[in-house]
């Protein structure tokens, strides 16, 4: 698969703006059904921040790349294998254990992660990493809240929250595998490289499950290819109705 | 208005009020002062607040799926965090509002209840669908616009909790107002397609907008007592005529047309007359058969029943917590 840009730190940078945007995008599914009101509340906030790192990251990026583009290019006229995210966010948001599951397995990555990128060479990158990276930490809290509140209310929902994390887990090993790109990127002081974060992920994830009383899954050889393009069935779908105005009216301004 | 059906009567049975209390109480609204939560107040105050309220609550609620329709589909990321945003204040003016209901002595459980089960009314125009994007712009602009309308004078009601409520309500609504505009003004200056969505969205929407200050003050049978308490300060027919006079220079400078052949204006008035409001449609939606309402209160009762286990599962945490506490 070729690079999303030709230039390798915009490419990485569209990368975590990819992930950041699908993951918003199933947060935004929750409103208006979520169980209380108040997490509807927190919902949308937790939709909100992932939004908003998007539009940064991709901003970057086409600075960075320097061409035409621009932040709804990105987002709106790029087919699946252009998108680069990793599988577990494009994974549908099945119930409330799913999502919050899915959510704590990808802040305890996203946290670790924009906290090292705070000190990438390039300043602006670095600004965006140190919001995110407070974001992300509340995201993890909320998440870690709800999974362990979940893991440890009633017998449903400790059923719930297991079969949630089993069926998440082949999704994390995709996290943490560096790439040609990861490694270029990081090596440059540009960027971070995903397999040094394992450590703090399993440190964090590892409190909250016994807290929760939820199982540790086996570690599997797991499900990969969304990095390099290559999706699960879901992201299609997620796109077409994404993209849905932008095609139809490639003309409009909006 | 977001409490249109408090135009119903008022089924309780009439309490005879201890006349010297009665009198007080009168005077301290006269004078302007606030009734606060645990001063005495007159039962039927009590329960026109709560029902004031808690429909306005439900309103903001039930309001959050027409415009929740269109976030996934947003035609630029921008305006996707516009959107949600808007559809995240509305939330929280909902669970501001059934804390101010709660100040009365009922409980925001009751109140779902009677929203869920249907004895409860919310705004009529949440009723209708979302057909296509500039619905976006109409919402903000029209139901947000006529919602401020309503609430402007709302933060002076008698009443301190809700009063305060409207103040920082009413902020917000008018940013939402603002931004619905904008977005019309980005379609109505757009491509021919974009001005045939904007059009259309103003056609489905007028109508009922006008509809969401409720009866003709003829019509009307709760008017004279609320304007007494100074819980209501305008009349429904006064409120909708100063949307009209505020709306129409708008929608012209939009280069839109208001879907009302008899709209003229009146030299002698200065206001802008429109033409005869179908109210067999609007009790019909109000009784419950408009467009969306029974989709509306499924799609609540649905995430009331889905999130069923979320809620028993927090507070049998809650429940060990306090427990090993102890
Ligand atoms: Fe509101
Ligand atoms: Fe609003």
């Amino acid at each position: 698969m070729p690079l999303a840009s030709p230039d390798p730190r915009a490419a990485w940078l569209m990368r975590l703006g990819d992930a950041s945007l699908i993951l918003g995008h199933r947060m935004t599914q929750w409103l208006s059904r979520a169980p209380t009101l108040e997490e509807d509340i927190a919902l949308a906030n937790l939709g909100l921040d992932l939004i908003g790192q998007t539009r940064a990251l991709y901003a970057r990026a086409c600075e960075i790349e320097g061409g035409g583009r621009d932040e709804n290019a990105l987002a709106y006229r790029r087919a699946e294998p252009e998108y680069r995210n990793p599988l577990l966010v494009e994974q549908p948001n099945g119930d409330f254990a799913v999502t919050m599951v899915r959510h704590l397995i990808f802040a305890a990555y996203a946290t670790p992660l924009y906290e090292r990128l705070s000190s990438s060479n390039d300043a602006e990158t670095a600004g965006i990493a140190t919001r995110s990276a407070r974001e992300m930490a509340y995201h993890l809290r909320h998440a870690a809240e709800w999974t362990i509140r979940l893991g440890d209310g009633t017998p449903e929902s400790h059923a719930r929250a297991q079969t949630a994390l089993d069926d998440l887990w082949p999704y994390v090993p995709e996290l943490f595998e560096a790439d040609d790109l990861d490694r270029d990127v990081a090596a440059s002081g540009f960027g971070v490289d995903p397999s040094t974060l394992r450590g703090d992920f399993d440190a964090a994830v590892a409190g909250v499950l016994a807290r929760a009383t939820l199982a540790k899954p086996a570690e599997v050889r797991g499900q990969r290819g969304g990095k390099a393009g290559r999706h699960s069935e879901h992201l299609g779908h997620i796109l077409a109705e994404l993209q849905v105005l932008q095609r139809a009216y490639p003309d409009a301004q909006w | 208005m977001y409490a249109q059906a408090l135009n119903a009567k008022d089924a309780a049975p009439a309490i005879a009020e201890d006349p010297v209390k009665l009198a007080v109480f009168q005077a301290r609204i006269d004078a302007e002062e606030k009734i606060e939560p645990n001063d005495w107040m007159p039962a039927q105050y009590r329960r026109t607040l709560i029902r004031q309220i808690s429909q306005h609550a439900h309103s903001e609620v039930i309001g959050m799926q027409p415009e929740g329709n269109w976030v996934t589909r947003a035609p630029t990321l921008a305006r996707k965090a516009q959107l949600l945003a808007k559809i995240q204040d509305e939330a929280g003016h909902g669970l501001y509002l059934y804390s101010a209901a709660e100040t009365l002595g009922v409980s925001r459980e009751e109140l779902y209840d009677q929203l869920l089960s249907g004895r409860a009314k919310y705004s009529s125009i949440f009723n209708y669908p979302t057909l296509n994007y500039a619905d976006m712009g109409a919402i903000g602009w029209l139901v947000d616009g006529a919602a401020i309308m309503n609430q402007i004078p709302l933060c002076r009601c008698s009443y301190g909790p809700y009063a305060r409520a409207m103040i920082l309500v009413c902020k917000e609504e008018s940013f939402h107002q603002r931004q619905g505009y904008a977005i019309m003004l980005a379609m109505a200056r757009g491509t021919a397609e974009q001005r045939a969505m904007a059009q259309d969205a103003l056609d489905r929407f007028w109508w009922p907008s006008l509809m969401m200050f409720g009866p003709h003050d003829s019509n009307s049978v709760h008017s004279e007592l609320s304007m007494k308490w100074k819980i209501k300060r305008f009349t429904n027919d006064g409120l909708r005529q100063k949307f009209i006079d505020a709306t129409v220079p708008q929608a012209h400078y939009l280069g839109l047309t208001i879907p009302d052949p008899d709209l003229r204006f009146d030299e002698a008035t200065g206001h802008w007359e429109h033409g005869v409001i179908d109210w067999d449609e609007f009790n019909r939606v109000l009784a419950g058969d408009g467009p969306c309402n029974r989709q509306r209160l499924k799609h609540r009762r649905d995430a009331e029943a889905d999130g069923q286990w979320v809620r028993e599962a927090a507070a049998a945490y809650a429940a060990k917590q306090r427990k090993a506490a102890a």
